[in-house]
């Protein structure tokens, strides 16, 4: 999407969300949050997926994210949201960054494996570290936003406006990305990488550059999402955190950034729902569904609206052989 | 005089195969090259150590006097040899309008940008050059998928051509190409490549097309070269006969 | 010396049980190509299968012995019920698509036959204890082992002779091996590839859920039990090689001696001492310690 067009529509979805939130009752409110700040994680998967690398360790930079955002009050004094967000975000990009040549060596499924593996190894690390709290986690303070504190009757709105604003410009950076070369050129290695490479482009480095971004948004959304619910935990980095990110993007597909909201959304409502009634069968749903889509739906949702069908090409006139040929060339 | 391409003493094994014996063939700019022998004589091995994808056990590739021998196949493309597959190598999922999008992105020299659109009036524009320059135009929003097999061994090329290259390698431009449409579409290739004055080695099997389009042919045999001279002495060579054409010029 | 003793048993039971739980995942990936993420979720239901199978034995006042053969008989029939089923209606529609497809298929899985099991056997945890007590202890020098963990090594050695025997010595396993190395190959020769899938599959199940049985009345079996035997599995695979045999022992034997030394001289590090062997051998030999899939690489 041209960036100017992205803007627009980012700032336009602010604002209406900002509106919304004003009479939308507690439990939606928190609700949108997570799914805005799960969103950003999905996001994240997405980017990777789009460029060619499945990822089953996401949960490593959401964690980062989480826990970077709770150490930056914690060690640093920090105590503003906004820079505690991108502190997590920044932190989780790095590791990234750093990650990154390591991981774009590799492809399929030992990619996957390798990124389960980071990632529970961070589980690992973070279960073990008594400072952090162990297995429990620990509980963050409520921060500050501008400079001031947070009334606890306003709290929820203003944590949900903030994630709202970082999703939405978050969003329109990914989507002006995906129209970028970068973007067209990591959908080809996701297509056919040694082709990318005999053009005269690093396969290599296009992936750790999704990678990096991946990483980058997965700790924003960690980040935001720890401070919304006041307390990180290492849950953030096992595996099934991951996998419920991967189980969204599918949902979502890579075509359309929206999408990745809408199924994010989705998730939220569909988690609590059953959270409430069914409390043993949010898996089984989970599975099925997942299997319902890569079955019938594998462009995911966002197929659905941004039709990468090809427009049908125009008529060929009749006679016209299969290679096409200027007329009066053949033998 | 500096040779475009200078390949010196190539060997390559694979376990006991010899894909290359020896193999030392020098290449002027502007030559029109083919290079035939029956499947498995060593002309894809050549073409795969010339473009990086290979590297030989013993010898030397250069470039305008420049060793490009360890280079991988992005900084060979990078110093202008480009190539294009025996099976077409392109992104099934993209149409042939975004597949050249991309070859028209890498081959700029600011390289790939995270922001600026990929298909910017003038990337577009040169994407419909290239299109139109191969009688694609009419597949420009069609998918990979969705095209016959002629139509995407000439988008193969029309790829390899984004980057403007002073040498390029085809590997067996029309096959999978009908009889009838064959002279047509190696003529469409070689009206494309006049434009951009570049140099061509093809690797054929047609020998009709090897006589009608190169200047010069090498016939290999067994990994090593066995006769090397303008199409007419080549074809009547009798090891070539023997060992490639199989019978008469 | 009897650190050392200590350290070496352990990590000989440790390893046994990882190569019972991860024989069957290595070959199901060598002849399918597929890596089974729901293959915990199978061990969890051999281990439920063998923990209500005991009961139901011991219900009906038969010996304690033949809780033995109570866990066998679970492993064959949650093999026989689950793995042609899961292969025919589900993984057959997947073949020869992207690999990392079938990781989300079965993943899927996963999902779904975790709450299948909480539906069957309920949230609580069963006990299924007297068989580990069957074999008594054995003593070796001033140290005491439990004999069952000592017959899990023999357990294991027998599975893995059996399926390398299997594979190298019978013409049915030639067949598989051929399948192995070249399915298009295998087909157009006369084999019925459908048949080896199935069959190598259910195999599979079985050494899954086999590992599940053995190991009911080792722990205590409720929700959960699957996730961590998946990682651990994975890992000694991925160490081992995907594909090989071989690999999977060897895997088993360095990610059990790594525990059985982190347990002993640093525990904290237990978790994750086998992640991070898995993360370095993903990193200096992807392809494993055993070659038999090449990792690809640009």
């Amino acid at each position: 999407m041209a960036p100017t067009k992205a803007l627009a529509f980012s700032l336009a979805a602010i604002a209406v969300l900002l509106l919304a939130g004003l009479a939308a009752p507690k439990w939606l409110l928190f609700l949108s949050t997570m799914a805005a700040s799960h969103g950003l994680a999905i996001l994240g998967v997405v980017v990777l997926m789009r460029g060619g690398g499945a990822t089953f360790g996401q949960g490593l930079f959401f964690a980062v994210g989480a826990y970077g955002a709770a150490m930056a009050s914690i060690q640093l004094g920090i105590t503003d949201a906004i820079l505690r967000a991108l502190l997590g975000a920044l932190a989780a990009g790095l590791l990234a960054g750093l990650v990154a040549p390591l991981l774009a060596r590799y492809r399929g499924i030992f990619f996957a494996m390798l990124t389960l593996a980071l990632s529970m190894v961070a589980y690992g690390i973070l279960s073990k570290w008594s400072a952090l709290g162990g297995t429990d986690g620990f509980n963050l303070p409520r921060p500050t936003v501008l400079g001031m504190m947070l009334d606890t009757s306003w709290a929820d709105y203003v944590l949900y406006g903030l994630t709202v604003v970082f999703a939405a410009l978050a969003a329109a950076g990914v989507a002006v990305y995906f129209r970028s070369s970068s973007g067209l050129a990591s959908l080809a290695v996701r297509g056919n990488d040694l082709r990318v490479e005999y053009l005269g482009a690093s396969p290599r480095a296009l992936l750790a550059l999704n990678f990096s971004i991946a990483g980058a948004l997965g700790g924003l959304g960690g980040a935001l999402t720890g401070l919304a619910l006041g307390h990180v935990d290492p849950q953030f980095a096992y595996w099934t955190t991951s996998g419920e990110f991967v189980f969204a993007a599918i949902l979502a597909g890579y075509q359309s950034v929206a999408a990745v909201f809408v199924a994010s959304l989705l998730l939220e409502v569909v988690r609590s729902f059953s959270n409430l009634y069914f409390p043993n069968t949010w898996q089984l749903a989970l599975g099925v569904f997942l299997l319902l889509v890569v079955l019938f739906r594998p462009g995911g949702i966002g197929s659905l609206w941004s039709g990468r069908k090809a427009k049908p090409a125009r008529p060929e006139p009749e006679g016209e052989p299969a290679v096409a040929c200027k007329e009066g060339t053949a033998t | 005089m500096t040779h475009l391409l200078s390949a010196r003493n190539l060997n390559k094994r694979f376990g006991a195969v010899v894909a290359a014996d020896n193999i030392s063939i020098d290449v002027p700019a502007g030559q029109k090259l083919s290079l035939i022998g029956s499947n498995g004589a060593g002309k894809t091995t050549f073409v795969n150590m010339v473009t990086g994808y290979l590297r030989p056990d013993t010898g030397s590739i250069a470039l305008e006097g420049s060793d490009i021998t360890a280079l991988a196949p992005r900084h060979v493309a990078r110093l202008g040899i480009c190539r294009s597959f025996q099976i077409p190598q392109l992104c099934l999922e993209l149409t042939a309008m975004e597949n050249l999008l991309v070859a028209v992105a890498a081959a700029h020299p600011a390289g790939l940008s995270i922001w600026k659109p990929a298909d910017a009036p003038e990337r577009r524009q040169r994407a419909e050059q290239l299109l139109e320059g191969f009688g694609l135009a009419a597949f420009a929003e069609r998918r990979v998928t969705e095209m016959p097999g002629g139509v995407r061994k000439l988008l193969d090329i029309a790829m390899a051509m984004a980057r403007q290259p002073k040498l390029l390698l085809l590997d067996e431009p029309t096959s999978g190409v009908s009889a009838e449409e064959k002279f047509g579409a190696m003529e469409r290739i070689m009206a494309g490549l006049s434009q951009e004055a570049v140099t061509v080695v093809f690797v054929e099997h047609d020998m009709d097309i090897v006589a009608r389009f190169s200047e010069r042919v090498i016939a290999f045999y067994s990994g090593r070269i066995i006769a090397d001279a303008a199409p007419d002495a080549v074809l009547k060579n009798p090891e070539v006969q023997r060992y490639v054409t199989g019978g008469h010029a | 010396m009897d650190l050392a003793l200590t350290i070496g048993i352990d990590a000989l039971t440790y390893a046994s049980w990882l190569f019972i739980v991860s024989l069957g995942l290595t070959l199901v990936f060598g002849v399918l190509k597929i890596l089974n993420m729901a293959h915990g979720s199978i061990y969890a239901l051999g281990a439920y299968a063998a923990a209500s199978t005991v009961a139901l034995f011991a219900s009906w006042g038969w010996s304690p012995a033949s809780s033995l053969v109570a866990m066998l008989f679970a492993a064959a029939a949650v093999a026989a019920v689950v793995g042609p089923l899961l292969e025919r209606t589900l993984l057959a529609r997947f073949y020869g698509r992207d690999e990392v497809l079938l990781l989300l298929v079965t993943y899927a899985l996963f999902l779904i036959l975790e709450d299948a099991t909480k539906l069957i056997w309920g949230v609580n945890p069963y006990y299924v204890s007297e068989p580990y007590s069957l074999l008594g202890n054995i003593e070796i020098g001033k140290l005491v082992f439990v004999g069952y963990d000592l017959a899990l090594i023999g357990l294991a050695a027998v599975c893995g002779l059996a399926v390398w025997l299997g594979l190298n010595r019978t013409v049915a396993g030639k067949v598989v091996l051929a399948v192995i190395h070249n399915p298009e190959m295998s087909a157009s020769m006369g084999v019925n590839i459908s048949v080896v899938y199935s069959v190598a599959f259910t195999i599979g199940v079985f050494l899954a859920a086999l590992g599940g049985a053995f190991t009911a009345p080792m722990i205590s079996v409720q929700p959960g039990v699957s996730v961590s035997v998946i990682i651990v599995s994975f890992a000694v695979v991925i160490i081992g090689g995907l594909g090989s045999i071989e690999g999977a022992a060897i895997g088993a034997l360095v990610v059990g001696l790594a525990r059985a030394v982190a347990v002993h001289v640093m525990p904290e590090i237990e978790l994750f001492s086998i992640y991070l062997v898995m993360a370095a051998v993903l990193v200096f030999r992807p392809e494993g310690l055993f070659q038999s899939v090449k990792a690809r690489v640009i």
